[in-house]
């Protein structure tokens, strides 16, 4: 079925199965498990401090267990608003003077708000990470919210909504294709807000936010970079311990209700080619030891499909068949709540929606009945231990990974033995989670279409 | 809660000395060929990036819009007698990462692998031949000259993109830098192959190569990659200067309607080069006018005090000659007339008055404070070495980043800001629907 691959031409399966020991070999040779200590303070806030001394700086990053996965119908939105609201002043601080202070002394700071967490973070010379410390314990418990500082905030707000999805039909299309697969689980909302529950917001609406969920107890420290450990903790000790922890009561989980067949639906925007996004209801990892083999196996078939220029998405339908401009697939094994496996893409011209899905569904049908390739197998791994060497460059991104991790519900410390995991999926595997979880009556489809007479 | 002065001064300084430490290690050479390499070793991951960049980007287009881009594109599907599977499957295989991009200065090619020698002498020869022996396959060409043409007909759609593009097109009409590295529909369509050829041959030469190397190597073996990473290039001929672009004699509003309930707003003047004397006094004014995020000017008024736009900023875009310096924001439409009148009223104020002492000293203490975390990974580091290779920058140019923003003076910006942006001769764009 797939078109006759050269690639054992230039690599041949002995070489490959060398490289991959020798990978292997290297991997062991490194000391890939940098120094990284936990600890947990007496109120319950948790510190996890990575040791990496390549460069004088330090990735300092508060993490709360909050997002719009926490929220529900007349408040979406709100996490997000609350995570500007945060920059607007303490009973210490003046609006705007948080990122002052960081600025004066170097550094940069940022904040984001996903689906299930709040982070707020600094990048600063190392000398320097006493201050973010201080500057966030303030925050944690004493923001003030003036009603004038509120409403400009909140037009900010609906002001960034308009420019990420409002005028980006795409954009529009994932938050109404997730509406449509998801019913009862809050992964229906998406992490801006509904514009019309921005618009209803109110100050207390954020108020009432911060005091339910920012607490010690609620949060998780991640510091990365050239400090030591027990420094740390001894600074994190200083300016958190004396916080006072909160009830913190977690969310009803509100499963999603099973799916009883496809779900289809077709939207017009200002768009010159049409994009199709598929998406089959998947799980996450959960503490179920069991789950780790589905999932790993799923994200292993990704990178199968869309693991590179040689992998079959390219291979076969942006060249072969030429089906596609862009496509591509997404899967993330460690998120809170069960999610989706995704397909999408543009297709080429003179190809329709219906064709590019037929494509992907040929793809599918591919993994359900045939076992990948050793070659193919052993790319993925390959790129996998590799990616683990090249992802320590950078600090951030390593403070990222644990704390997404942990604000997840996770154990950090699968990041170390995730090659190895990893390592373990066999073909056989990927075969059977093609087939238990692509299954046509799980499947969600959107398509964006082009307006006929659009300017 | 403030932090007492005393202590940031003190912090400052041992900032400052620190640094001196901190200086890179630039070493660099020629190769045989005349490609120029600027390496650094760095032990600390067992891993090596490469980036070899060429004066080809969409500036060299000629008539030819959306060349230069195809070319680079084309550089992964087909070389020598490897296929664009052979040439995937080869890197993919053993982890490493081949990459590339245009702008409208510089086309490069880059490469991230582990420093393992087998793994890593396993991509060098194919690297070497990706840059310098395309086969440019008629297949791949129609592929990705369609690809192209879809994305140009998406740019025509999205908001910020159409911003841009109007942006550039009426601050260069009619220089290098109008069309970027999208082309044009009617321009794509005429390539032949033997321009790819042609275009190739010419640009992706040693002589107008740089080759900057981060990574797990000593001196001695970077001498010896570098030559086998640059092997198959023709020295050929460096590409002429772009002559510099002249400001319009006067400014303009283009307004251009598109069906939205936000609007764009972009405005600026072609102002600056790389190598340009008031850099560092523009580049410090700018920080306090628009480049810092929320403690610049613009952010403290069009959004904090204002709530009129989520992003607002002002830059300039150092190239090899005139790049633009650009204010953006975007506002809902009917508050689009109270935004441009403010951003445009910030500019002329910033020019009239300059900035305040307490600005520049704290714009001062952000940058130079700031600078470890300019150069604090591989990756950054060897974009740094591209652009100091690029521009034909000094070896010491980030030793000595730090001091030559200290020493820039209020009048300094005061006078640069004058002499270089011209208030009335302003180029604005509007997307968006006339509320």
């Amino acid at each position: 079925m797939l078109p006759e691959s050269n690639c054992l031409k230039m690599t041949g399966f002995k070489e490959m199965k060398k490289n991959l020991i020798l990978l292997i070999i290297l991997l062991m040779a490194l000391p890939l498990q940098a120094k990284t200590v936990e600890t947990v303070l007496d109120n319950g806030m948790k510190i996890i401090v990575r040791e990496d001394h390549r460069a004088p700086v330090v990735a300092s990053q508060v993490w709360y267990r909050i997002g719009s996965n926490y929220e529900y119908d007349g408040i979406t939105g709100v996490s997000h608003v609350l995570e500007h609201m945060m920059f607007k002043g303490t009973k210490s601080l003046k609006p705007g003077e948080f990122s002052e202070i960081i600025a004066a002394n170097g550094g940069t700071d940022n904040a984001f708000t996903f689906h299930d967490f709040t982070g707020y973070h600094q990048k600063i010379a190392s000398d320097r990470l006493e201050i973010c410390l201080k500057l966030e314990a303030d925050r944690m418990r004493n923001v003030i919210f003036l009603q004038q500082e509120f409403d400009k905030e909140v037009a900010v707000v609906r002001e960034e909504r308009r420019m990420r999805v409002d005028n980006k039909p795409r954009s529009q299309l994932f938050e109404q294709f997730y509406a449509t697969a998801f019913l009862s689980s809050p992964k229906r909302i998406p992490v801006i807000g509904w514009m019309g529950d921005l618009e209803n917001m109110e100050m207390q609406d954020a108020a009432d936010w911060y005091k339910l969920w920012y607490a010690p107890n609620n949060a998780t420290l991640v510091v990365v970079g050239d400090v030591q450990s027990d420094e740390v903790i001894r600074l994190a000790k200083k300016y958190f311990s004396e916080l006072k922890p909160s009830i913190i009561k977690p969310p009803k989980l509100r499963p999603e209700i099973p799916q009883m067949g496809e779900r289809r639906i077709n939207l017009v925007g200002q768009t010159a080619s049409p994009y199709l996004i598929m998406g089959y209801k998947t799980p996450v990892l959960t503490a179920d030891k069991e789950s780790i083999k589905d999932v790993y196996a799923l994200d292993v078939l990704g990178a199968i499909l869309d693991g590179g220029n040689s992998a079959r998405i390219a291979r076969n339908m942006l060249r072969g068949d030429e089906i596609a401009v862009e496509a591509g697939t997404s899967y993330d094994p460690f998120d809170r709540l069960a999610g989706l496996f995704l397909f999408a893409g543009t297709p080429n011209k003179g190809v329709s929606p219906e064709q590019l899905e037929k494509a992907f569904i040929k793809e599918i049908k591919e993994l359900q009945t045939s076992p990948v390739s050793v070659q193919e197998l052993a790319r993925v791994k390959a790129q996998v231990i590799a990616s683990k060497v090249f992802e320590r460059d950078s600090m951030f991104y390593t403070g990222m990974q644990i704390g997404m991790l942990d604000s997840a519900g996770h154990d950090w410390r699968l990041m170390d033995h995730y090659v190895d995991d990893i390592r373990n999926i066999t073909a056989a595997d990927i075969q059977r989670v093609a087939k238990q979880y692509f299954d046509p009556d799980q499947l969600t489809v959107a398509t964006l279409w082009p307006q006929q007479d659009s300017k | 809660m403030s932090i007492p002065m005393k202590r940031i001064v003190l912090s400052l300084l041992l900032l400052v000395i620190s640094q001196t430490a901190l200086a890179l290690d630039i070493q660099s050479w020629d190769t045989a060929n005349g490609v120029k390499v600027l390496f650094v070793e760095s032990h600390d991951l067992p891993m090596i990036d490469v980036r070899l960049a060429f004066k080809a980007g969409s500036s060299r287009d000629g008539e030819k819009f959306g060349i230069s881009s195809l070319v680079n594109g084309l550089l992964v599907e087909g070389s020598g007698a490897h296929t664009a599977e052979n040439i995937a499957n080869q890197f993919e295989s053993v982890g490493a990462e081949l990459g590339h991009d245009s702008l409208r200065d510089m086309a490069w090619v880059s490469l991230r692998s582990l420093s393992e020698t087998t793994l890593w002498e396993s991509v060098v020869d194919l690297f070497a031949q990706v840059a310098a022996q395309p086969s440019f396959p008629q297949d791949a060409i129609d592929r990705d000259r369609q690809a192209m043409l879809i994305s140009l007909s998406n740019r025509k759609k999205e908001i910020g993109d159409v911003a841009e593009d109007a942006f550039y097109q009426n601050l260069y009409e009619g220089h290098a830098y109008e069309v970027g590295k999208h082309g044009t529909a009617s321009t794509l369509q005429a390539l032949s192959r033997q321009d790819l050829v042609k275009f190739h041959a010419d640009y992706y030469v040693g002589s107008n190569a740089t080759l900057a190397v981060v990574g797990d190597l000593t001196l001695a073996q970077a001498k010896r990659y570098a030559e086998q990473l640059t092997r198959y290039l023709k020295p050929g001929q460096p590409a002429t200067p772009i002559p510099p672009a002249l400001m319009a004699e006067h400014g303009k509003t283009v307004n251009i309607e598109f069906k939205t309930t936000q609007s764009h707003i972009m405005q600026g003047l072609p102002v600056l080069s790389r190598n340009d004397p008031d850099y560092y006094a523009l580049y410090l004014g700018n920080h306090i006018l628009g480049g810092s995020g929320f403690s610049s000017r613009l952010m403290q008024e069009i959004r904090e005090n204002r709530g009129l736009s989520y992003s607002v900023y002002s830059y300039f875009v150092p190239m090899e000659t005139s790049g633009p310096f650009q204010m953006a924001l975007q506002t809902s439409n009917n508050q689009v007339e109270q935004a441009a009148q403010l951003l445009q009223q910030m500019l002329v104020d910033f020019i009239a008055d300059g900035p305040k002492a307490s600005e520049i000293e704290h714009a001062k203490k952000n940058i130079t404070g700031g600078f470890p975390l300019k150069i604090d990974s591989n990756k950054k580091i060897v974009e740094y070495l591209s652009l100091i290779g690029f521009y034909d920058l000094a070896l010491d140019y980030l030793d000595r980043f730090n001091a030559n923003i200290l020493a820039v003076t209020a009048e300094d910006i005061k006078d640069a800001f004058k002499r270089r942006v011209k208030p009335d001769q302003i180029i604005r764009v509007i997307v968006g629907e006339p509320s």
